[in-house]
């Protein structure tokens, strides 16, 4: 009884209690939220594609961060760094085809999903033989990155919103909507989506699989480089960035592995979930001590939940099976 | 010209099934187990120091093993069965747990019996996590399994009755003998813990050979292929999958143990990561799927191979410092990964097998 | 077809290299062989590389100003662990038939590893104030040292500075003081001291535990702050977690002044990352940053400008790079203490570990080395591994590390007992824990 009290009332109690907290832990739970969808959209952008679950999405997350941040500290001026670091991802894209998933074409997918645990070692040896194995301070200022925050009186009490995460927030709509235009209105889009629907048939009209591969990585990677930039602005560039990669990874089992919507609704969903879990509802029901730090597993739970009752994701596509 | 068969024959159903039916392969096996048991004396013997001796078993050869057996748990699962799992870590650490819990409660027991015994503990727990496995298929799957790995982790650091309240956080492995030898513990030599995990790994081999010949291993084989298929054949997917993750478990969490008991003498949970569950799964993929022989030479390119990079500049006398070793050894591990892949997807196994029937044909070329 | 040879010819090759291990070189004779197991590399590579480069300029200095110790050359050899447990205990492996005098493992885990292995191999094990706060009790672990404090007297020296700024000890009661930790062993070591402390003073104890995979993801552990208000943070966290902390804290608006970091939390760029609203944060530390010290000069001088150092010219004197000086001060005090003990030029482990139960470096030293001011007096006994020395409080000013207390006495009173209790437990968990029979030198 007291258990059931605990999960029914006892969070929504504390919740109405403090409604400036809830509404602060709702919009840490919406930022954290997109950008977890920030890097799910990279490996949806690349599973859509080539069927590749690409691992190699986080290190090329913190990759994209230390070649801005290295650039700018040789001395080159913020936004040519951007640009260079630009170039960087096409030409990373370029050589993951040529040696990797060219040589790997119709091979089962896990061995592609081997193949970009490879790529993700050599990157994380290559990155830190050229930049160091140094955490960086991202050049957000530079970049013209707003800082500080936004105080709004709400309940009675304060709701401060981090100018950084309102950006991040209208950057990863603003790349969404992008994106969601090149693949509707564009001819490369459209090429991307025949490629995503079948191979096959995608060649026989003459598609080019391999330079649809190139622009998709190359996609993944600015996706990556953006990423970069925000969660390097809300701590540092780091080689501990790519554990964040993980977190991901719920995010794209509840959204589905093929839907851009659905990475951004499974991101917002495990975001606020994870956030309200951690805050009001762990400490209710596994008591104080116990009930903290739950964050590492909590996200996996809920997907896991919704995956019981949709296997293929909220928006995946359904799984039909034949013999 | 020397590796072939003509001239032997079959004359039993038996017979023709064994799992190393040539007689050359018999030879073959027979030195390999001499090898391993003579290896502890090679430093008695005056072929390499002492610490060379020391080195090559308590750095090399136990870990080795204690690897192999964990990929062959995730092998049995993966490779046989079709379930991709990330969580081998959290079973591996379930595993260390119950063996530190029981030879607490119970310090009398022989440590052996309660390492195997600890197996059972973690076949439990990786049933219990193998349930959604009956809904949920592929990359799906193994994103399932992460809860494992990250919750079963959170365990080992929160619940400080798994750790007997240590003040450490982390579990250490108290003296125990087997016959008066010390078997666990400082005091315990490489050469009496190199014979005891030697002894368990080639025996859990052994049965998992018999496993996956036999009606269990066909079982898992045709789920793998396509389980609707097999189901319509009359498989019971419930109890094969879930014999798949007891038996996986079971192996990894003797992994585990041996990991914990016979090689550290100790742990953090952090012993336990994610990265060693990523760890396995390479050893599995480059190694071989569903090959038991593969698993072996997976744990041995990917955890000595890095090794022996390490050791090479130093011995060829380049001046390299030891962080640019490092990167190099990733970008070189990540680039072997990739490159055997491009080579031989299914691994060094079908390898090894190309290479045995190249032995038979030769010196012809068919 | 001749791809798949290759790939055949690789596959043996690596098989066979893995067998075929090369041998160990030995080191010269008439060397000390002193082992760095450093890590350049990992995710705690921002905290692990000046400190490593600390510890390999300072002997590199002694060697090439004073020709090594005692007219004996050090060979200094580094071997990377990555901060993973794995890689230590084989970088041990690896270099334990050199003949080493001490170890320094650099990451709690290696260190909880190779606890039992010293004993029995020999070779003393220095984890300065970090690794097992228990094996300072030296009766249960003569060959383990971890001067010059614990983490518990990290954080009773914190508490004492709380009162000190609130007014004294009686002002505690009632207070809210948060313990911002990686969830981790390493993270959670003050617990049961702060727990003891908070019963007595009675001030409420708040946990935010940081699991390791979200310590650049630490949102919902400054809601919860948010919620609670603690007065103080006492901050144990390592690598990417502090940098995160400093920032989040400043978004949160928690005041950056009450924010207390453990001495591993008091990096330069832990603090940098935070910006100019980073002013203010403080950490324990147990010597000084900065480049104005004799003993940093003769660095600079010895192995910095004739391109022996690593480490970025401008960068030399951060605070963990000094931290590494600090620490191979000690290593290197402890070999001339154990030539001065048995009389010999080149010393073993086992003469080493006499030479730290005999430590005792003065104010008079301390100025002898080029360190005046640099840190505190050192002092260890056959019993007390640790000393449970004075540690300072500094604060960030915003560019560098300031002192901005005196030198504060941990509440060694409290400290002590619990640190006997725990050697004790440890020893009797660990059934066959060998009895300390290890003689004891008169300090000289």
């Amino acid at each position: 009884m007291e258990l059931l009290y605990n999960i029914f009332v006892g969070p929504f109690a504390e919740m109405a209690r403090a409604p400036d907290l809830l509404v602060q832990t709702l919009w840490e739970g919406l930022v954290s939220g997109v950008l977890y969808a920030l890097i799910a959209l990279g490996f949806v952008l690349i599973f859509k594609a080539s069927g590749v679950f690409n691992f190699a999405q986080g290190i090329m997350v913190v990759f994209a961060g230390l070649t801005l941040v290295g650039l700018y500290e040789a001395g080159v001026p913020a936004f040519l760094a951007l640009l260079i670091t630009i170039g960087v991802m096409f030409a990373l894209a370029v050589c993951i085809e040529r040696a990797v998933l060219r040589p790997l074409v119709n091979q089962p997918d896990i061995i592609l999903f081997m193949a970009t645990f490879g790529l993700t070692y050599f990157l994380i040896g290559f990155g830190e033989l050229v930049f160091g194995g140094n955490p960086k301070v991202m050049i957000a200022d530079e970049l013209y990155l707003p800082k500080g925050a936004v105080d709004l009186p709400m309940f009675g009490g304060l709701v401060s919103l981090q100018k950084i995460d309102i950006a991040a927030a209208v950057i990863a709509s603003a790349m969404v909507a992008g994106l969601a235009v090149f693949f509707q209105k564009t001819r490369i889009g459209r090429a991307l989506r025949a490629v995503a629907d079948s191979h096959k048939a995608a060649l026989s009209v003459g598609i080019s699989l391999n330079q649809i591969w190139v622009i998709v990585w190359f996609t993944a990677g600015i996706v990556a480089l953006a990423t970069g930039i925000m969660w390097g602005a809300r701590s540092d560039v780091s080689f501990a960035l790519q554990i964040i990669a993980l977190k991901a990874l719920p995010v794209l089992i509840l959204g589905g592995f093929t839907s851009v919507p659905g990475a951004i609704v499974g991101g917002l969903i495990i975001g606020i979930g994870e956030k309200l879990g951690e805050f009001y509802f762990a400490p209710a029901i596994l008591g104080s001590a116990l009930g903290r730090g739950v964050e590492s597993w909590l996200a996996y739970f809920i997907a896991l939940a919704f995956l019981l009752f949709r296997p293929q994701g909220l928006f995946g596509e359904k799984i039909i099976e034949r013999i | 010209m020397f590796y072939r068969e003509a001239g032997q024959f079959k004359t039993t159903y038996a017979a023709d099934m064994a799992v190393f039916p040539i007689l050359q392969d018999k030879i073959g096996i027979a030195v390999i187990v001499a090898a391993a048991v003579l290896l502890p004396f090679l430093g008695a013997a005056g072929i390499v120091s002492p610490q060379t001796q020391n080195f090559l078993l308590q750095v090399v050869a136990i870990p080795f093993l204690i690897f192999s057996l964990a990929s062959i748990g995730l092998n049995l699962l993966t490779g046989y069965t079709g379930l991709l799992s990330l969580g081998t870590a959290g079973f591996m650490g379930v595993g260390a747990y119950a063996c530190y819990k029981l030879t607490t409660y119970f310090p009398g027991v022989n440590i052996i019996v309660w390492v195997l015994a600890s197996g059972f503990f973690a076949a439990g727990i990786g049933v219990v996590f193998g349930l959604p496995s009956l809904r949920i298929k592929g990359f799906y799957l193994a994103v399932a399994t992460l809860a494992a790995q990250f919750f079963l982790q959170w365990c080992f650091i929160r619940i400080p009755w798994l750790y007997n309240e240590n003040a450490s956080g982390a579990i250490e492995v108290p003296q125990r003998t087997l016959l008066g030898v010390p078997v666990t513990g400082p005091t315990a030599t490489a050469e009496t813990r190199y014979f005891v995990v030697l002894a368990i790994v080639a025996g859990l081999t052994w049965i998992a050979s018999n496993l996956v010949h036999g009606r269990i291993g066909r079982s898992w084989m045709a789920v793998r292929d396509m389980d609707i298929a097999a189901e319509l054949m009359g498989i019971k997917l419930f109890d094969t999958k879930l014999l798949a993750f007891a038996v996986s478990s079971f192996y990894c969490g003797v992994a585990g143990a041996l990991l914990v008991f016979l090689w550290y003498g100790g742990a953090e949970p952090e012993v336990f990561s994610i990265n060693q569950s990523f760890l396995i799964l390479f050893m599995v993929i480059i190694g071989g799927l569903g090959s038991l022989v593969g698993s072996y030479f997976g744990a041995a390119l990917i955890y000595i191979l890095p090794i022996v990079l390490r050791l090479l500049p130093e011995s060829l006398g380049i001046p390299i410092g030891g962080a640019t070793i490092e990167h190099l050894t990733f970008m070189i591990v990540g680039a072997l990964i990739i490159f055997f892949l491009i080579v031989e997807p299914h691994g060094l196994a079908r390898l090894w097998q190309i290479g045995k029937q190249k032995l038979r044909t030769w010196p012809f070329p068919y | 077809m001749s791809l798949r040879r290759i790939a055949i010819g690789a596959a043996a090759a690596a098989l066979l290299g893995g067998t075929a291990l090369t041998t160990v070189p030995a080191a010269a004779q008439e060397t000390i062989y002193v082992p760095l197991l450093t890590y350049r590399t990992g995710p705690f590579a921002g905290s692990g590389i000046p400190i490593a480069d600390g510890m390999h300029d300072y002997l590199r200095m002694l060697n090439e100003r004073d020709g090594g110790i005692g007219g004996v050359k050090l060979a200094i050899e580094e071997c990377e662990t990555g901060y993973d447990t794995k890689k230590g205990v084989e970088c041990y492996e690896a270099t334990k038939g050199k003949n080493p005098v001490m170890y320094n493992p650099y990451s709690t885990g290696i260190t909880l590893q190779l606890i039992p292995k010293a004993a029995v191999d020999k070779v003393p094990l220095l984890s300065m104030a970090y690794g097992l706060s228990a094996s300072a009790d030296g009766t249960v672990f003569p060959w383990i040292f971890n001067p010059p404090a614990t983490y518990w007297d990290g954080a009773s020296v914190f508490i004492r500075y709380v009162a000190e700024k609130e007014g004294g000890f009686n002002k505690l009661k009632g207070k809210k003081i948060g313990l911002l930790h990686l969830d981790a062993p390493y993270g959670k070591e003050p617990i049961p001291l702060l727990e003891n402390l908070a019963r007595q003073y009675e001030f409420e104890l708040k946990l935010y535990p940081v699991p390791a995979q979200d310590m650049q993801n630490q949102g919902s552990v400054w809601l919860n702050v948010r919620r609670d208000r603690p007065d103080w943070i006492y901050l144990q966290g390592w690598g990417a977690m502090n940098p995160t902390a400093v920032k989040e804290a400043v978004k949160a608006g928690f005041p950056i002044g009450k924010l207390v970091g453990v001495w591993w939390a008091g990096g330069d760029d832990d603090a940098r990352a935070g910006g100019p609203e980073a002013k203010g944060y403080k950490s324990l530390d147990f010597h000084a940053a900065g480049a104005d010290f004799p003993v940093i000069k003769d660095i600079q001088k010895h192995v910095v400008d004739k391109g022996l150092s690593k480490y970025p010219k401008d960068k030399i004197g951060d605070n963990l790079y000094n931290r590494g000086v600090y620490n191979s001060m000690l290593i290197a005090e402890a070999i001339r203490n154990a030539q001065k003990v048995t009389g010999k030029k080149v010393v073993t482990g086992e003469e080493v570990r006499r030479g730290l139960e005999t430590l005792n470096i003065t104010e008079a030293r301390l100025k002898e080395l080029g360190m005046e001011g640099f840190a505190a007096p050192v002092r260890v006994s056959c019993e007390d591994h640790n000393g449970h020395h004075k540690v300072y409080v500094a604060e960030w000013d915003g560019t560098k590390w300031t002192k901005s207390t005196d030198w504060i006495e941990p509440m060694k009173d409290k400290v002590r007992p619990l640190i006997e209790a725990a050697a004790k437990d440890y020893a009797a968990k660990n059934t066959g824990w060998p009895k300390r029979t290890e003689t004891c030198d008169r300090p000289s």
